[in-house]
Formats: structure tokens, C-alpha cells, sequence
């Protein structure tokens, strides 16, 4: 187990930055998550790393050490990738004993942890199967037992799951949670979906561009993100957002206003009948409905844009209506409108 | 069950009679030259002229004679050595170098590819004179080298083998080089086993190329004892008054290894072939 830390990592392709100088410090055994759209990054800082890729500048310490020039193997990480990378030739067994294939271990102890990852991944009736055999799950699962028999100081994971469905993909991700619980191994994870990296992280990272936008646990996140992008990128359905202007006792929509008023789906409700309200809202055009049977999202046209709201009550609006919604004091976002900075709630 | 065969429970298309007797002459006339060799090497002298299929008194006394002449086991033997040395070579080189060209990003990689590639491009026979000058100067006419340098290493082989390589995708390759393996090991671990296929290809074309060269080893031997069989056997037709019947009795036993080596690493094709078909 070790802390891993990033300090000004580049990565150039030719004259093209792609990782733009970036800092990081891992704990030991902690759990991070690197999230953001596609092309952002992610990956080649993972393979950095991994010393898939060569760092062309900054500084990387794995254990406190600079490993920047180490080869992967002489780095002692484990890394599982999204297409598996396990071997049609082999079985599993060989598969899973494949990450002790340098190892100076003696025989016994080598098998010893192959069946103890087999046990603890549920493989052991596998064992002596070809992945032709498996499902993806359990493919993905001989991935991961090949970087645990190593006992490495640091797991990586270049996502994982993207090639599960999306049942395999909740089951896998509380696998891989309770597996991290139980090894507590320093783990960076790499994915684009952002339900992955709020149910899975001790801390999230989220990247755009080669760049970290911000750093936090996934309720820093959540509750305070930094700018417009992060606040769209954390919770589904998006935030909406509506141009407004501060008031007294908080924010009113405003076509002309100076501030972006975000206001996550969930917090936004619809009411069947219409209370005086003390809070923000919003009335629009029922566009569109989806009962997702415990609440109903309801997309609204107001003015020029599209927003979600939510209704709790057994009652689904008719597409074409006029529906007014409301949120809460303090449920609100306030984002600077030229520069897209969060602001405060209110 | 091909659909070809499912169909046919039912009514038989008139396209498929047609598809299958062509192929059936096809296959009728690829087969006869080999059933009138067998037939030749089981008939005695006078009896070759005798068009029959089926020899009136078969006899195995051709087989028992060639055999027993110690010329025709020895030019077995160096055809055999020959072609397997020449066949190790190359599944080694040719795919240690394909597997560079298509896994490492290095400056020269294409032009190096294209000036491979390049050489298929010359005719064997406009190579035979540069080949025998260096052999001669380099001291290697008449002899096993001599016979085999020129196929140690085949543009095709590495051609193919690159292309092979590529479809092996590259997670497989990190996969094991996080995993602490070295370059080579990964290749001999990793993608070779992954590219049994073309492997397999490129044994039985080199195997059969090689067993069967004649042009080269005629020009490069000298003294009978380096003969391969093609050589040997038709120096029997030179010398002695044609016996039909001895050079049919050594084609037919020299069939036999070609036959064998396509049975063996034909299943590796096949099973080969199932293997592509579960990655990702
Ligand atoms: N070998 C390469 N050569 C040039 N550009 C590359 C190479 N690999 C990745 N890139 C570029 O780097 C950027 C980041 O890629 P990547 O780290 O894979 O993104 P992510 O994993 O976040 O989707 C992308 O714009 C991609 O096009
Ligand atoms: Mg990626």
C-alpha cells in the first residue's frame, strides 16, 4: 500500500497538451475517482501512472519515491482494464495466477492466493473454465483477481465496467466498493459515469480538459461545485439552469440577469394543486413526462430553455399543460453568469 | 449444421446443383493426377502404360525398391531437416519481427514495413543469380545453408504475421507489461499464442514451399548427398531410362509429410478461429 502523489503532471503528445499540469495527493488506501467527460485526460494520467505512458513533465511519487523512469513492473500498481485483457488461451486460473507470473513466490503460495482471490471473487467453481465460458461479469472479475493475487501497493482501473449492462454494473460496483473496504489498497479509478464515481469514492476528481476542476467527497461535490460544468457533471438528471438576479430574500428568474440559478431535478417539485409559495419558482410547458414509478420527472419548456422537475404525488401531468414548480430556500445554486463560478447557495 | 445442408431437407435449389457438380469436377479433376500417381507406383514397368485407375495385379515391390535405395532416404531426410529448420525460422522471425512492426511505434517503422514489403515485389528467379554469387563468394555452395538461407526470413511471413498482430488488442500487451513481463516474454506469453492461426498459415505454406523447392536447391547442390527429394527424384528421371513407376512410387511416399503437417496445424486454424471469435 502506498499514497500516490501528482505534482504538475504534463502529458504532451507531440506539441498537443493533454494533461495540463496537474496535482494530486492520494492517501494511503484511499479511494479515488477520476470522472469527466471523454478525451478529458483520464486515461492518460491513469497510464502515466501505470508507466504505460512516459510523464513528460512533473514530478510522480508512488510510496513518497519518484518513480517517474521506473518500468510499470518495478512500480509494484495492478491494473484492470476495460476490455477485461484477460487471455482466451488460458483458464481462469491461469488467468488470475498470470499477476504472479514474474513473482518469486514458491508454487504453494501461489496457488494459495489464486484460490483465496478465486474465493473471495466467487470464481472458485471456475477455476479450471476458459473465459469463453464466463459472462462479462465474471471475466471482469478474473481481471481484478489477477491484480489481487500481486498484492500490489496500488490498484488502477481504466473503467471497468463500461461494457456491462446496467444491472451488472450496480452489482459490480458495490464488488469492487466492498472489496476495497476489505483490502483497503490505495485505488484510482477511472470512469466518464458519474453514478459510479458518487457511490464508489472517498474523494472524486473531476477533469475537463487535462485539467482538475475540483477535488472533494462526493457531498463536497455534490453540495458546492465549483463552476457550472461540475455541477451539471455530479447528479442525474443534470441541474437546471436559468438566467435570474439575486433578490432579498434570494433569486428570481430574470431573462436579462447577471447570475445562473442551478436547481438539481430532485429539488425542483410540482405540485397538482398550487400552494402560495415561499420558495423559487417556475412555470412552463409540460413537454414531456416519465414515470419512474416513486416520483415522475416532468420536462418543462420555460421561456427558451428545458428544465426537469419532479412530482412526488400520484398524480402525472398531460403534456401541453401549464405546471408551475417550486424549490425550496437554500436548494438553490448561484453560479456568476460571464465567468460560470459558483457563487453560494441560497 | 450448414445452411446449405438445412435447406436441402427440403427442396434442393437448381443453384446449388450447379454450385456442387462444379466443385465436384473441380475436386475430380484436382485429385486425378494424385490417384494416377498412386495408382502408377502400385502397377510394374509394364504395366504403366496401361491407363487403368486400378492396377490389374497391384504390387508393392516399387515401394520395397525405393526404400531400399539408400539415395532416396537420404534426399528424405535433408528435404525433411531442410524444410523443418526453414519452417522454425520462420515462425520465429518472421512473427518476432511482424509483432515489432505492428506493437512498437518507432521512427523508420513504416519505411523499414514498406522496404519488407517491398522485396515481394522481385521475382524468385531474378534473385537466383545475386543468391548464388553470394553463396559462392560467402563460401556456401553445396550445402544445407546454402540450400536454406535464402527462406530463413520471408517478407510474406513478417507481412502476414504484422497484420496478425495488429488485430491483438493492446490492453492484452499492458495488461502484462504492468503485470512485470518483459517485451519478450510478452510475446512469446501474450500474442503469440493469440495469433496461433496465422502461425499455423504460415508453418503449412512454408512447410509445403519448402518440401516441395526445386529451382534453388538444383542450382545450389552439386554432390548427390545434398539433394532435397524434388532434386533427387528428378534425377532418377535423368539418368535412368524413366521409370515412371519409381518417380510416381517417390512422389506418392513424398506426399506424405505435406499431408501430415497439414492435418496437424490444420486444427490449430480451426481452433484458431474460435479464439478470435471471444475477445473484448
Ligand atoms: N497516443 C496518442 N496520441 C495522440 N493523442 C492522444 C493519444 N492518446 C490519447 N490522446 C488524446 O489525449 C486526449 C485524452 O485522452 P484520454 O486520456 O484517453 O481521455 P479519457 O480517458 O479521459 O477519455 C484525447 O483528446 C486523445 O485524443
Ligand atoms: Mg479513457
Amino acid at each position: 500500500m502506498a499514497t500516490i502523489e501528482l505534482e504538475k503532471l504534463v502529458k504532451r503528445y507531440g506539441k498537443v497538451e493533454v494533461v495540463k499540469g496537474i496535482d494530486l495527493s492520494i492517501a494511503d488506501g484511499e479511494f479515488v475517482v477520476f470522472v469527466g467527460p471523454s478525451g478529458c485526460g483520464k486515461s492518460t494520467t491513469l497510464r502515466m501512472i501505470a508507466g504505460l505512458e512516459e510523464i513528460s513533465d512533473g514530478t510522480l511519487k508512488i510510496g513518497s519515491e519518484v518513480v517517474n523512469e521506473r518500468e510499470p513492473k518495478q512500480r509494484n500498481i495492478a491494473m484492470v482494464f476495460q476490455n477485461y485483457a484477460i487471455y482466451p488461451h488460458m483458464t481462469v486460473r491461469q488467468n488470475i495466477g498470470f499477476g504472479l507470473y514474474t513473482s518469486k513466490l514458491d508454487k504453494a503460495e501461489k496457488d494459495k492466493r489464486i484460490e483465496e482471490a478465486g474465493k473471495i471473487l466467487g470464481l472458485e467453481a471456475l477455476l479450471d473454465r476458459r473465459p469463453a465460458a464466463l459472462s462479462g461479469g465474471q471475466r471482469q472479475r478474473v481481471a481484478i483477481g489477477r491484480a489481487m493475487v500481486r498484492d500490489p501497493s496500488a490498484f488502477l482501473f481504466d473503467e471497468p465496467l463500461s461494457n456491462l449492462d446496467a444491472q451488472l454494473r450496480a452489482q459490480m460496483r458495490i464488488e469492487i466498493k466492498r472489496l476495497h473496504q476489505k483490502l483497503k489498497t490505495t485505488t484510482v479509478y477511472v470512469t466518464h459515469d458519474q453514478i459510479e464515481a458518487m457511490t464508489m469514492a472517498d474523494r472524486i476528481v473531476v477533469m475537463k480538459d487535462g485539467v482538475i476542476l475540483q477535488v472533494g467527497t462526493p457531498s463536497e461535490l455534490y453540495d458546492a461545485p465549483v463552476d457550472v460544468f461540475t455541477a451539471r457533471f455530479i447528479g442525474s438528471p443534470s441541474m437546471n439552469l436559468v438566467r435570474g438576479r439575486r433578490t432579498a430574500s434570494g433569486a428570481v428568474m430574470a431573462p436579462v440577469g447577471d447570475i445562473l440559478i442551478g436547481v438539481r431535478p430532485h429539488d425542483l417539485i410540482a405540485h397538482a394543486t398550487v400552494t402560495g409559495s415561499n420558495g423559487f419558482t417556475v412555470t412552463g410547458t409540460v413537454s414531456a413526462v416519465e414515470p419512474l414509478g416513486p416520483e415522475t420527472l416532468v420536462h418543462l419548456d420555460v421561456a427558451d430553455t428545458s428544465i426537469i422537475a419532479t412530482v412526488r404525488e400520484k398524480f402525472v401531468p398531460t403534456v401541453g399543460s401549464t405546471l408551475t414548480c417550486e424549490a425550496a430556500p437554500g436548494d438553490l445554486y448561484l453560479f456568476d453568469a460571464s465567468t460560470e463560478r459558483f457563487l453560494g447557495r441560497s | 449444421m450448414s445452411e446449405a445442408t438445412r435447406l436441402s431437407h427440403g427442396k434442393v435449389r437448381p443453384g446449388l446443383i450447379v454450385t456442387w457438380t462444379v466443385l465436384f469436377i473441380g475436386g475430380l479433376i484436382m485429385v486425378s493426377p494424385l490417384a494416377f500417381m498412386f495408382s502408377t507406383s502400385l502397377k510394374t514397368a509394364d504395366q504403366i502404360y496401361d491407363l487403368r485407375l486400378i492396377p490389374a495385379a497391384p504390387t508393392l515391390a516399387n515401394y520395397i525398391a525405393v526404400l531400399a535405395d539408400g539415395r532416396f532416404m537420404r534426399w528424405f531426410f535433408n528435404s525433411t531437416l531442410i524444410a523443418v529448420i526453414v519452417t522454425v525460422s520462420n515462425c520465429f522471425f518472421d512473427s518476432l519481427v511482424g509483432y515489432t512492426l505492428a506493437k512498437f511505434e518507432f521512427r523508420g517503422r513504416y519505411f523499414i514495413f514498406l522496404a519488407i514489403l517491398s522485396t515481394l515485389m522481385i521475382p524468385t528467379e531474378m534473385l537466383v543469380i545475386p543468391w548464388y554469387l553470394m553463396s559462392s563468394q560467402l563460401g556456401w555452395l553445396d550445402s544445407y545453408w546454402g540450400i536454406m538461407f535464402p527462406g530463413m526470413m520471408t517478407a510474406f511471413g513478417t507481412f502476414l504475421m504484422k497484420q496478425f498482430f495488429e488485430t491483438v488488442p493492446n490492453d492484452f500487451i499492458e495488461a502484462a507489461r504492468v503485470d512485470g513481463l518483459n517485451e519478450f516474454q510478452i510475446w512469446w506469453k501474450v500474442a503469440l499464442p493469440l495469433v496461433t492461426p496465422a502461425l499455423s498459415a504460415l508453418a503449412i505454406f512454408t512447410f509445403l514451399g519448402n518440401w516441395t523447392a526445386f529451382f534453388w536447391p538444383l542450382i545450389v547442390t552439386t554432390s548427390k548427398e545434398l539433394y532435397t527429394l524434388p532434386v533427387g527424384l528428378s534425377s532418377f528421371a535423368v539418368e535412368q531410362s524413366i521409370q515412371w513407376e519409381m518417380i510416381m512410387t517417390g512422389a506418392a511416399i513424398a506426399t506424405l509429410p505435406t499431408l501430415l503437417v497439414f492435418l496437424v496445424l490444420q486444427r490449430y486454424i480451426v481452433r484458431g478461429v474460435m479464439l478470435a471469435g471471444l475477445k473484448g
